[in-house]
């Protein structure tokens, strides 16, 4: 028997959000001890901050210039490389349960394995998996959550957020006590809601495993993506009015509006709303709209769906101990994005590559039985670091296809088996006209991003920053004469590094 | 308002690929995604693999010019055109060009996407055979 792995994700959590990296809103105990046995990570870096790159990046451990993902709405070719095929090849029992998201949601020609297994009654196999049960933020649609929800508990399909309006756009409306958009209350019970779902679905493919099966499961929670419409009996547990502003919000309009100056123009513009370069932000809505309340809000409903999370994973976790595979399990929670919860005024994300969409919340606890000792790893790491970490916790070798390298345990482990050590983040956009194109490195204390040439940028913007002395960045230092030779070093170590392109580019074939 | 425009060049004259294209009722034989189609005067009904029924309403079938217009008329969209103009480049060399315009403007990436899948299938049949191209010379 060899070690089985557990892959948490969420969906668009900030960093901050977990007590254990200093959260204060929501108590995440679960989570939290997760990290006092295993490996907190201060730096992990996404490869996109957008989902279905991000993702992919994730299933083949490549960047998405390589896996050819290069913006939601490009599906993941079906022969694309995966882990959990080559983790399933070598005898692992494999399963993704909860949201996937490798192929585009919106779909009315039906061409998508994720959007049609449900309806043909089948739970696999796909990229590798087994066993498949999808979730996602809506009841509505063709997944295996939505499909029970319609069968079972068909009153309920009305209680939640309506994702998309009329106009198929991303629904801008706001609701609850603030009118913060894509805020709402949910009558549902937990128990019908899709974090429970996932959780007990989870559980339900683990008993039906041999005792003595390796396997490799995904349990992939929908949230804490907007909508934020938790379960309406939970969200007293956090009474907005008493929800701090975040550090990163400046209350002044006057303060925000400074600092969004001193960034490329995509950033005022979009706050203006005379830009929309990511589908998934609703275009109606204008972040200047956005009052502190709001903010306070949007984040204890945030907080409270963090929170089912954790206690979710508590009950999986639980299942797994009862099974008597506790020492023998690796359990890796992370998120595919962040989310700017009202840093410098914004809400949702976009091709903005700082801390709240960036710096995201990575926790591994090896198996007990590995002996590997607890720490705190402040070098930076990717996601494209967890699946060369599922194959060596698998003891098989990382395919020559990955692109990153097994998780460190520590800041010596780093430095004595990555040598410089360097995340890339990638953005690319192009929708009816609008292209953003932006190239980052993260390296040592410092994040530098250029833009190629696109609808508003001519290929001279960038930012830098400084994540030592400016947690917030607030200070972009992007063509300031005192950091000129860093800024080129930093630019020259981001060209000399970029990953291999696939070639032809992929098409997008739908908003998201 | 949303547009999406995609092109293929097929290895065949341009009269044999309008055989097909000016052949409305045969859309779903070559246009994936779609299972069923009829047409009834100037109404085309096409049906989804998602079960969907839509109404189109049929603008141009231009022999001369070799242009298919039509209009998908349900009432998610507040305008549509659709365009596919066959183009002869040379005796056996010929460019399709599909073109979606629409509003709201999330339906041309959403129907376009589907019309680019159409262009390779009708560029596999005219490479392959298929039934398309069957029920055309039937």
């Amino acid at each position: 028997m060899g070690r089985k792995v557990l892959f948490v994700t969420t969906d668009q959590q900030r960093y901050d959000t977990l007590g254990c990296n200093g959260g204060t809103l929501a108590r995440t105990p679960v989570v939290d001890r997760l990290a006092s046995e295993g490996i907190r990570f201060e730096r992990a870096v996404p490869q996109s901050v957008v989902c279905m790159p991000s993702r992919s990046t994730m299933l083949t451990g490549q960047h998405p210039s390589t896996h050819g993902v290069w913006m939601n709405g490009v599906p993941l070719p079906v022969d694309a490389p995966s882990v959990a095929a080559d983790l399933h090849a070598a005898g692992y029992r494999t399963a993704l349960v909860g949201k996937p998201h490798f192929e585009p949601f919106l779909d009315p020609f039906a061409r998508f394995t994720e959007n049609t297994v449900a309806d043909r009654g089948l739970t696999g196999t796909h990229r590798g998996f087994e066993h498949l049960e999808f979730a996602t933020h809506s009841p509505l649609g063709t997944l295996h959550f939505a499909r029970w929800l319609q069968r079972e508990h068909p009153e309920a399909l009305g209680w939640f957020y309506p994702v998309l309006d009329g106009d198929l756009e991303v629904n801008a409306a706001g609701g609850r006590d603030t009118g913060a958009p894509q805020v709402h209350h949910n009558p549902i019970p937990p128990e019908w809601y899709h974090t429970d779902w996932v959780a007990e679905r989870t559980i339900a493919w683990l008993d039906s495993l041999a005792a003595d099966d390796d396997w490799f499961c995904w349990m992939s929670f929908p949230d804490p993506h907007h909508p934020w419409d938790p379960p309406a009996s939970e969200t007293a547990r956090i009474d907005w009015r008493d929800v701090p502003l975040p550090a990163g919000y400046p209350e002044s309009a006057a303060e925000r509006e400074a600092l969004l100056d001193t960034k490329p123009r995509h950033w005022r513009q979009w706050y203006d709303g005379t830009l929309v370069s990511n589908y998934e932000a609703p275009k109606r809505w204008v972040p200047a709209t956005l009052t502190a309340d709001q903010v306070r809000e949007v984040n204890a409903l945030n907080a409270v769906e963090c929170e089912l999370i954790d206690e979710a994973l508590g009950r999986v976790l639980a299942a797994i101990d009862a099974r008597g595979w506790g020492a023998d399990v690796d359990v890796v929670f992370t998120t595919d994005h962040g989310e700017f919860q009202g840093d410098f005024g914004l809400l949702f994300k976009g091709p903005y590559h700082v801390d709240a969409l960036m710096r995201l919340p990575l926790i591994w606890r090896p198996a007990r039985s590995a002996g590997v000792p607890a720490a705190t790893v402040t070098r930076p790491v990717g996601l494209v670091d967890l699946a060369p970490t599922f194959c060596q916790a698998a003891g098989i070798a990382a395919p020559a296809y990955m692109q990153g390298s097994p998780l460190p345990v520590s800041d010596a482990d780093a430095d004595a088996r990555r040598g410089e050590q360097r995340v890339l983040t990638e953005w690319d956009s192009e929708l009816f006209g609008v292209d953003v194109h932006a190239r980052t490195l993260t390296r040592d204390r410092w994040v530098l991003t250029a833009y190629r040439p696109g609808y508003v940028h001519d290929g001279t913007e960038g930012e830098l920053y400084d994540l030592a002395d400016d947690p917030l960045q607030r200070h972009n230092l992007w063509g300031d004469p005192a950091c000129a030779a860093l800024q080129s070093d930093l630019l020259a170590d981001l060209w000399d590094h970029q990953p291999p392109t696939r070639a032809p580019r992929l098409d997008v074939v739908a908003p998201v | 308002m949303g547009g999406v425009r995609h092109h293929i060049r097929i290895a065949a004259s341009a009269d044999h690929v309008w055989e097909v294209v000016g052949r409305p009722e045969l859309l779903h034989l070559w246009f994936p995604g779609i299972v069923a189609c009829t047409v009834d005067g100037n109404t085309r009904t096409i049906t989804t693999g998602q079960g969907v029924d839509m109404p189109e309403e049929i603008v141009a079938n231009d022999r001369l010019l070799r242009r298919f217009q039509y209009r998908i008329t349900a009432p998610v969209f507040q305008h549509h055109r659709g365009t596919i103009d066959v183009i002869e480049l040379a005796p056996d060399d010929t460019l399709v060009v599909y073109s979606t315009d629409a509003e709201p403007s999330v339906m041309a990436l959403m129907i376009g996407s589907g019309t680019l899948d159409a262009l390779r299938e009708l560029q596999r049949q005219f490479t392959d055979g298929g039934p398309a191209l069957e029920a055309a010379r039937g």
